[in-house]
C-alpha cells in the first residue's frame, strides 16, 4: 500500500488517474482487436475515444466492462490493480456503461428500470421509496430529471438515454462510458447530453467518450485517444488537435475536405414531381401534410429536419412502400394517386431506385450471404435466376464485381451480411441500387453509423449519379451532409416543408433555425399552423 | 459473457451438439430406468435391436419415419417465413378426408397409375386447403397462426367423427369407418417391390411414400434455398419490412407457405390411408402432426437434419414399442416419458449446452471474430 503511495506520489503533480491500461492485449483468431493498449484516463475528466468501425474501440471497452478478458495487460482503476472478470465486477469497481442500443425494459417504468437488478430488498415497494429519493436527489443535482413513473418505451430516445446514465449513477458509478451515444439522437438531444455529462464531469465523475463524430470530441472532450487497427495511434489534448488532424490520424491518410460544385437550377425536366401529397398515420393525424416540390434530373434536392418531421415517410411514399392518401406525384414520368398506386417493385423497373434509411431493417437480410442481399429485390430478374432457379453462381460473381467497384470490404460474397461493418454494408446496398443506373435515386441517411474513410466514397458516387442526369432526393438527419451534397436544400418540420435554400448559399445558422421552425417568413411554409 | 452470436463450425452445430443432446436425455432416461430396476445398458440395447436388428424391424422404423418427415418438413417450411403452423394433426387428418373421397368415388373406374397420383394430389390439397384458411385470417385479419392452427385441428377432428360416424361409415358396420379400397387404390408395400426385384424381406407396413418423403425432402431443400420464390418466403421471414421494400408481398408468402406447409402434412395420408389402412377411419394420424414440430426443433429446420430426427423419432417409436413388449416392466408410458425426454433436451433445451461448447471451441481453437460496434 505504501508503496503504491509512493509511486503515484513519484508520478508527481500529475493529476489522479481513474483508469489506466497498461499493455492490454486481445486476440480474437487471426484478428490482433487490440495491441498493447496503454491508456491514462484523467479523474474528473471527459475522454475521448475515437476510432473507425473495427478499430478496437468496443473491445476495449468490453474489457474494461467484464465482457471479454485481455489475453495480457493490467488494469488499473484508482491506481489499484484490478482484474474484471465480468460486469458485477466493473459496477464494483464503480463502472458505468451506457450502450449503443440500451439495455432497458420498455414496458417498465423508468423506477423500475432503474432498480432492476439493483433492488434493495425482496419487497419492491421498499426498495421503490429508497430508489425514488436517490434518483430524485441525483436528478437534481446533474439536471438528468427523467418522469420515473413513466414508461420507459413511451420516451423519447434522449429521454431513455437519461434513464440509462441514472442507472449508472445509482449504482454509484464514477466511471462512465457512453458508446456513440449520439447515434440515436436529435441535434438537441445530443446538446441536452453533453450538457449533463459537463455537470457529471463538474462533480468528478470521470466520462469516457466513445464516438465517430470528431465535432462531438472536439465540442466536448479534454483529452482524446485515437485508436487505428487495435493500436492507440495517439493520444493528446482536445484542445492542441483539430478535427482533420483527429481524421487523419484514424484513417491513416490524408482526407481531401470535399467539396462539390453546385447545380443551380439546371435545365432539364423534374424526375420527381409531388403536388400536395398528404399521409396519414394510423390514428388519421398527418404525416405528411399537403407538400409539394420537385426534383429536377441531375440536381441534388437535400431534405433537412430532426429526425421524425416527415422525412422517412416522404422516402417510403416516393418509393411505392406506403401510399399516399390525398394528392398525386410523377416519378420518372410515372403518375402515382391514391387511386393508382405503384408499388416497390414496378418501381424498381422504372428507373427508381431506394437507399433506405434503415439498412438493418430494410436494407439488407442479417442473416443472408452478402451475395444474396446484393440482388435484395431484384431476385426475380432474368440474370440472376436459371429456369427455376436462383443463379447463385451468378449471383455471387455479380455481387464481387459490385464489391469492387465500391470498394466493400472484405469482398467476400459467402460472408453473412451482419459480419460486415456498417459502412460496408451500406456500400454493398448502393453499389446495389446505384448499379440499376437509377432515373431517380431516393437516399436516405447515406452516411449513418459509417466510417470516414467510406463516407468520401458515399459521398463521391452520390455526385457521380446527379452529373449522370439522374434526378437524387437525399435525406439526412447530418446538417453537414446535406450542405456538402445538396444544390437546393428543403426544411421539413411536423410533416411539412418550411423552408427552402439554394445549396450554393445555404447557412448553418438559417436552417438550424427553419429546422426548428423558429424563422419567421421562412420559405411561405404555413408557420402559423404549426404554432 | 454472450455466445448467442458466435458461430460454430457446421458440424459442431449439426451433428455434435445434437449428439450430445441425445446422450443427455439417454442419460436421464437411464435413471428412470435403474429406478424402477431393470439396466439401462439392457434397455438401450434392446431399443436398437427393435429398430434395426432385423428387416421387419428396420421397415416399422421407416414406416414410421416417413410420417415424421412430412410433419416435420410442414412445420420447417413455416418456420422459415416465421409462421408457426401447429396444425399439422389437422391438415394430415383433412388430407386424410382427400384421399377418401377421391378413392371412394374413383376406386372402381381408374386404373392404379393414374389413382394413386390422383390421391397423392388430393392429400396434398386437402391439406393445403386446411391450412389455407388459418393462412389467410392471419395475413388478412390478423388472427394468430398459433391459435387458429390449433383450433383447426379440433375442428377437423370434430368434422371427421362426424363424417365417418354419419356420412362414410360403410353401411352395416359397427366402426367408424369407410369401405375398404379396391386394390388398385393401395399404394405398393416396399415388401412387393422389393419382391419385385428378386429381394425377399418381412411384410411391413413401409410403403412407396417413404421415397415420396425423401423426395419431398429433397424438392423443400431446393424450394427454400434454390429459388426466388424460396427467397421471398426466407426474406417475409427475416424482416417484414425488407420483404416490402424489396417489393415482396408478405400476405402472399403467408398464404403460399402455409399451404405447403399444410400439403406436406397432408402427405402423411399418402402413408396411412393410400398405404397402409387402404380405408379412412378415426385417428389415423395419432399425434405425428404435433410430434413434426419436435421433429423440426430438433432437425433445426433444415430437411437433413429433419430427415435425421424423424430416422430417430422412427427409432423411438419402434424400438419403444419393441421394449415395452420385451421388459414387462417398462410400460408403454414409460416409453413415452424417453420419448419426453429426448424432446425436451434436443427441442426444448437444444441451446443448454451451447453457451459452454462455445467456451470450450473459442480455448480450443478461437476461430469466431466478435462484432465491433
Amino acid at each position: 500500500m505504501s508503496k503504491q503511495e509512493a509511486t503515484t506520489q513519484s508520478e508527481s503533480n500529475s493529476s489522479p488517474l481513474a483508469i489506466e491500461l497498461k499493455n492490454i492485449c486481445k486476440r480474437f483468431g487471426q484478428v490482433q482487436a487490440n495491441r498493447n493498449i496503454n491508456l491514462q484516463v484523467t479523474r474528473g475528466t471527459i475522454h475521448g475515444i475515437v476510432g473507425e468501425n473495427g478499430a478496437g474501440k468496443s473491445t476495449l471497452m468490453s474489457i474494461l466492462y467484464g465482457f471479454y478478458q485481455a489475453d495480457s495487460g493490467e488494469i488499473l482503476i484508482n491506481d489499484q490493480p484490478i482484474k474484471i472478470k465480468n460486469s458485477r465486477d466493473a459496477i464494483a469497481a464503480g463502472i458505468g456503461m451506457v450502450h449503443q442500443h440500451f439495455m432497458l425494459v420498455d414496458t417498465f417504468t423508468v423506477l423500475e428500470n432503474v432498480m432492476l437488478g439493483a433492488e434493495q430488498s425482496a419487497r419492491l415497494d421498499t426498495s421503490a421509496v429508497n430508489a425514488r429519493e436517490v434518483l430524485q436527489h441525483l436528478g437534481d443535482e446533474y439536471q438528468l430529471s427523467v418522469p420515473l413513473d413513466a414508461i420507459t418505451g413511451d420516451l423519447p430516445v434522449g429521454q431513455q438515454q437519461r434513464t440509462e446514465i441514472l442507472k449508472a449513477l445509482y449504482r454509484n458509478a464514477e466511471i462512465l462510458i457512453l458508446d456513440e451515444p449520439t447515434g440515436v439522437l436529435t441535434p438537441q438531444e445530443a446538446d441536452q447530453l453533453f450538457r449533463v455529462l459537463e455537470a457529471l464531469k463538474q462533480r468528478g465523475v470521470t466520462v469516457i467518450l466513445i464516438t465517430h463524430k470528431l465535432r462531438e470530441i472536439m465540442d466536448i472532450t479534454d483529452n482524446v485517444s485515437v485508436l487505428r487497427l487495435g493500436e492507440i495511434v495517439s493520444t493528446q489534448r482536445t484542445c492542441d488537435t483539430n478535427t482533420s488532424q483527429l481524421a487523419e490520424l484514424m484513417v491513416g491518410r490524408k482526407l481531401e475536405t470535399q467539396h462539390f460544385p453546385k447545380i443551380d437550377n439546371p435545365d432539364t425536366d423534374a424526375g420527381i414531381d409531388i403536388q400536395h401529397v398528404s399521409v396519414l398515420d394510423d390514428r388519421g393525424l398527418p404525416r405528411l401534410n399537403d407538400i409539394s416540390f420537385e426534383v429536377k434530373r441531375g440536381e441534388i434536392v437535400g431534405i433537412a429536419g430532426v429526425a421524425g418531421n416527415g422525412q422517412s415517410t416522404l422516402l417510403e411514399v416516393l418509393a411505392g412502400i406506403q401510399k399516399p392518401h390525398k394528392g398525386r406525384f410523377v416519378i420518372n414520368g410515372h403518375t402515382v394517386t391514391p387511386e393508382s398506386i405503384v408499388g416497390p417493385k414496378e418501381m424498381r423497373e422504372i428507373g427508381v431506385q431506394h437507399v433506405p434509411e434503415d439498412r438493418l431493417r430494410l436494407g439488407l437480410i442479417k442473416s443472408f450471404t452478402a451475395a444474396e442481399s446484393s440482388v435484395l429485390g431484384y431476385q426475380n430478374r432474368k440474370r440472376f435466376n436459371w429456369r427455376l432457379f436462383l443463379n447463385i453462381r451468378r449471383i455471387r460473381a455479380a455481387c464481387k464485381r459490385l464489391m469492387e467497384a465500391f470498394d466493400v470490404r472484405p469482398p467476400d460474397p459467402k460472408l453473412k451480411s451482419s459480419s460486415f461493418s456498417g459502412g460496408n454494408q451500406q456500400k454493398l446496398i448502393l453499389a446495389r441500387e446505384l448499379d440499376q443506373s437509377p432515373s431517380v435515386l431516393l437516399i436516405g441517411q447515406p452516411t449513418r453509423g459509417v466510417d470516414i474513410g467510406a463516407i468520401e466514397l458515399i459521398h463521391q458516387k452520390i455526385i457521380d449519379m446527379r452529373d449522370a442526369n439522374c434526378a437524387v432526393l437525399l435525406v439526412s438527419v447530418e446538417l453537414d451532409e446535406i450542405m456538402t451534397l445538396s444544390d437546393r436544400i428543403l426544411v421539413m418540420f411536423e410533416g411539412q416543408i418550411v423552408g427552402t435554400m439554394k445549396g450554393s448559399d445555404a447557412d448553418k445558422t438559417t436552417l438550424g433555425l427553419m429546422m426548428a421552425n423558429a424563422l419567421p417568413q421562412s420559405g411561405g411554409g404555413p408557420t402559423e399552423s404549426a404554432a | 459473457m454472450s455466445t448467442s452470436n458466435i458461430e460454430l463450425p457446421a458440424w459442431v452445430e449439426v451433428i455434435l451438439i445434437p449428439i450430445l443432446n441425445i446422450m443427455m436425455a439417454l442419460f436421464f432416461a437411464g435413471l428412470i430406468i435403474l429406478a424402477i430396476g431393470e439396466n439401462p445398458v439392457e434397455a438401450v440395447g434392446i431399443m436398437i435391436n427393435g429398430a434395426f436388428g432385423y428387416d421387419e424391424a428396420i421397415g416399422y422404423t421407416l414406416y414410421y419415419t416417413t410420417n415424421f418427415i412430412f410433419t416435420g418438413l410442414a412445420v420447417a417450411i413455416a418456420f422459415h417465413a416465421r409462421l408457426f403452423n401447429i396444425g399439422g394433426e389437422g391438415q394430415a387428418y383433412i388430407g386424410g378426408l382427400g384421399v377418401g373421397l377421391t378413392f371412394l368415388l374413383l376406386d372402381g373406374y381408374l386404373p392404379a397409375i393414374v389413382l394413386l397420383p390422383i390421391g397423392i394430389i388430393a392429400a396434398a390439397l386437402f391439406g393445403a386447403l386446411w391450412a389455407f384458411i388459418p393462412a389467410w385470417l392471419q395475413a388478412y385479419r390478423g388472427s394468430h397462426v398459433v391459435i387458429t392452427t390449433i383450433m383447426f385441428n379440433f375442428i377437423a377432428s370434430s368434422l371427421m367423427v362426424y363424417l365417418l360416424v354419419n356420412v362414410l361409415i360403410m353401411p352395416g358396420s359397427m366402426s367408424p369407418e369407410t369401405r375398404e379400397f379396391q386394390q388398385n387404390a393401395w399404394l405398393p408395400f416396399m415388401h412387393e417391390l422389393l419382391a419385385g426385384i428378386g429381394i425377399e424381406v418381412t411384410r411391413t407396413p413401409l410403403n412407396l411414400s417413404f421415397i415420396l418423403a425423401l423426395v419431398c425432402c429433397v424438392l423443400v431443400w431446393i424450394y427454400v434455398w434454390k429459388t426466388r420464390w424460396g427467397y421471398a418466403l426466407r426474406t417475409a421471414g427475416q424482416s417484414e419490412a425488407a420483404a416490402v421494400y424489396a417489393g415482396i408481398k408478405p400476405k402472399k408468402i403467408i398464404i403460399i407457405t402455409m399451404c405447403i406447409s399444410g400439403a406436406l402434412a397432408g402427405l402423411v395420408a399418402v402413408n396411412e390411408i393410400m398405404g397402409v389402412h387402404h380405408r379412412l377411419l378415426l385417428n389415423f394420424t395419432a399425434g405425428y402432426g404435433f410430434t413434426g414440430i419436435a421433429v423440426a426443433l430438433m432437425g433445426r429446420n433444415h430437411p437433413l437434419g429433419i430427415l435425421m430426427a424423424s430416422l430417430l423419432f422412427g427409432v423411438l417409436y419402434q424400438g419403444g414399442a419393441e421394449l415395452a413388449f420385451e421388459v414387462p416392466k417398462i410400460t408403454r408410458e414409460m416409453v413415452v416419458a424417453i420419448q419426453g425426454l429426448i424432446i425436451l433436451f434436443s427441442g426444448a433445451l437444444a441451446l443448454m449446452l451451447r453457451p459452454a461448447i462455445v467456451r470450450l471451441w473459442l480455448a480450443v481453437r478461437p476461430g469466431g471474430v466478435p462484432k465491433h460496434g
